[in-house]
């Protein structure tokens, strides 16, 4: 099992004949992905990497199925792309473009409020279900399957904190990227709601940065409601007051929203926090070897803590 | 993107929002020209910078003859003003802003932000205006009035007959503020605002609202949708360094320590800065390459890292997804051939074509000191520098 995508995504990319799009999707499909097809408005007709190529999401939709789709337009266009693809009725939506303008997320936010749809982003560097299905453009040779889901902002970060997991021989169940920007669709809560529903989900690593609060928030309701141990990371503790730091999400605004306030609050909430970035893969281990404590630790008790 | 005050009424006047006569001058002639075009007998002065507490540096001045404007001009114009928000040197001065000088009943604070939790257009509005409004938040927040807005329906007036009697504009004043708030929330929404600021709003000559001072900011994704707010673009007000790097398609941010770093990714870029702190070091900058970064891309980075003299040793951490780390390794043997590097090199490379970039970077046989991960990066990092020191 795995959260938001699975061996069975019947997956489209929008921007599909486009040369990035055309490199991620022949990595996908390496890596055993079910790409359905493609969107590129003016191209419908063609064939492109073996695979039918649509005007409209909606085409997709209903000839091929799709439920899936991964956005590679230019930021200008991505809103719209979302919008189409939300409204075709795709259920999955992730988000690669970097740049989409803060105010056209403003209004994609409010429409996908009235449909069943999650978006994933934008700027993220996708999800993946490890040799199942990927959308994105993470590279997949140093995520294995396994029982470990991790959520994060940043892409390069996740492959770090992958990696050392991989290498201790913990493979994910899932990994899901929510972005960088400061308006994104899914957030930290939404995808460990996701994972604590996982049966084959143990535990969940959890990357997040400086500024806003939705961490935090993540972190909150798993105090009453996670059944399963969470590993907590937040970059930026060297960042500093008011300085965007690349992201634009990663500005820190107030006390609240630094590094160091954040993992405190956290760590009261019941989180293993990590405090070097370097750690986090070693502290998997240990969570994992020991005897497992759910950050709710009232509703099913297996021990004690563990050193972190 | 920020803009100057006299940009920013310039822009608001055209959405409809009442601002006090003026306009920009750049020499003290013709800040008296301006001064007797308006007419009046008091006028006022303001130095034109990208930083806030203008007042309190002395860049802000009333004038009760076109000679003192001049004066005040003369003296404001071409030196540079410190405020609490500008650094230490303060900010170079190119123009002022003369303005007929306002008789002020009341001052009240609006602004509108995008609320990163609610993630809609937030409005924010107080009685107390001319403050600091993060202090007002802070020490009396039911002072603040906040009121999201959707963006299905816009901001429609009875939200702003709402805010306005909160904060007490009511009577003949309500009208004004209802057209004066569904005006700056066009212009915000209109031309893809990050944020906009009216304080003081105020109440002059008894019965009229006017925006004595504003601001706003632009999100750089979308200025390209409109040239005359890219025209306001003042590149005097940025930090050349950072100018050069956007340029090349890199982030870069100044910081005051000693580690240059060059990373790929935001979140990994931090990271590293925050492991380096961890090891007792401290990163001087903060540096994305993004995605797909060329060798020549590469090799700037380590030129605009090194222009800072405090950089004592360079710390390099790749980890490739969209990049390639053959590319990265020849960038970095490019920088270290051509610009005779004497600072240590810290190179960790993982991911994409890791052995490629490794054999390139061995073949080289340039001083460059090896990591295995990100750990051992910032631990070398830091002794190099430690080493330097006690030599």
């Amino acid at each position: 099992m795995s959260v938001f995508i699975n061996k069975d995504s019947r997956v489209i990319y929008q921007g599909f004949t486009g040369q990035h799009a055309t490199f991620h999707a022949e990595e996908a499909i390496k890596h055993g992905t079910n790409i359905v097809g493609g969107v590129t408005p003016g191209k419908g007709g063609a064939t492109h990497l073996d695979r039918p190529v649509f005007d409209t999401v909606s085409d997709a939709v209903r000839e091929a199925g799709a439920d899936v789709s991964g956005i590679f337009v230019p930021p200008q266009f991505a809103a719209d792309a979302i919008l189409e693809a939300v409204e075709a009725g795709i259920k999955t939506i992730v988000v690669i473009a970097d740049g989409i303008p803060v105010q056209d997320m403003v209004r994609v936010k409010r429409y996908v409020l009235d449909h069943d749809a999650v978006i994933f982003g934008p700027n993220t560097a996708g999800v993946i279900t490890p040799e199942e299905c990927k959308v994105g453009i993470m590279p997949a040779s140093i995520y294995q399957p396994g029982r470990v889901g991790v959520v994060s902002r940043s892409g390069t970060l996740n492959y770090e904190a992958v990696a050392q997991m991989t290498a201790r021989g913990h493979g994910q169940s899932t990994s899901v990227g929510i972005g960088g920007d400061p308006i994104n669709g899914a957030n930290f809560l939404d995808v460990l709601h996701a994972f604590n529903e996982d049966p084959d989900t143990d535990a969940v690593v959890l990357i997040g940065e400086i500024g806003g609060s939705q961490e935090v928030d993540a972190a909150e309701w798993a105090k009453d409601n996670m059944d399963k141990p969470v590993i907590g990371f937040i970059a930026g503790v060297s960042a500093p007051v008011g300085r965007r730091m690349g992201h634009a999400g990663a500005i820190i605004s107030g006390e609240a929203d630094t590094a160091v306030a954040k993992m405190n609050r956290m760590e009261e909430l019941g989180v293993y926090v990590v405090r070097n970035p370097a750690d986090i893969g070693e502290t998997v281990d240990k969570v994992l070897k020991q005897k497992i404590t759910p950050v709710n630790s009232n509703k099913t008790v297996h021990g004690e803590p563990v050193e972190t | 993107m920020n803009i100057h005050e006299y940009q920013t009424k310039e822009l608001l006047k055209s959405f409809g929002v009442p601002v006090p006569e003026g306009r920009v001058a750049d020499s003290d002639a013709s800040a008296g020209i301006i001064a007797e075009e308006i007419g009046g007998e008091r006028w006022v002065v303001k130095a034109q910078i990208h930083a806030g507490g203008r007042g309190k540096g002395g860049g802000v001045q009333l004038a009760d003859s076109i000679e003192e404007v001049r004066k005040h001009a003369d003296r404001i114009i071409g030196n540079r003003l410190i405020t609490p928000q500008t650094s230490a040197v303060g900010k170079m001065v190119h123009r002022v802003l003369v303005e007929s000088a306002q008789n002020i009943t009341k001052e009240f604070y609006l602004g509108l932000i995008i609320d990163r939790v609610c993630q809609r257009i937030t409005i924010i509005a107080s009685a107390s205006g001319g403050m600091d409004i993060e202090e007002v938040a802070k020490t009396s927040p039911e002072k603040v009035v906040r009121e999201a807005i959707d963006p299905s329906i816009g901001l429609p007036e009875f939200q702003c007959r709402k805010i306005a009697a909160r904060i007490g504009l009511t009577g003949a004043l309500m009208p004004q503020a209802v057209k004066l708030m569904q005006s700056l929330y066009r212009c915000f929404r209109d031309k893809d605002a990050l944020m906009a600021e009216i304080n003081p709003l105020a109440i002059v000559d008894g019965d009229k609202l006017l925006a004595v001072d504003a601001k706003m900011s632009f999100d750089g994704n979308a200025v390209h949708r409109y040239p005359e707010i890219t025209s306001y673009r003042d590149f005097d007000e940025e930090d050349p360094k950072e100018v050069e790097a956007t340029g090349h398609g890199l982030n870069y941010i100044a910081l005051d320590g000693n580690v240059g770093c060059i990373v790929n990714g935001a979140g990994l870029a931090m990271a590293t800065m925050d492991a380096i702190t961890l090891h007792g070091g401290s990163p001087a900058n903060f540096l994305d390459v993004g995605g797909g970064a060329s060798p020549e891309k590469i090799a700037n980075a380590f030129r605009i890292v090194r222009q800072d003299p405090n950089v004592k040793a360079i710390l390099l951490n790749i980890f490739a997804g969209i990049n390639r780390c053959d590319w990265v390794a020849e960038g970095v043997v490019q920088a270290m051939q051509k610009q005779a590097i004497s600072e240590p090199v810290i190179v960790r490379l993982s991911g994409t074509n890791y052995e490629l970039g490794q054999d390139i970077l061995n073949r080289s046989a340039l001083p460059f000191i090896n990591a295995a991960d990100l750990d051992d990066a910032a631990r070398k990092a830091v002794d190099a520098v430690n080493n330097l020191q006690s030599t």
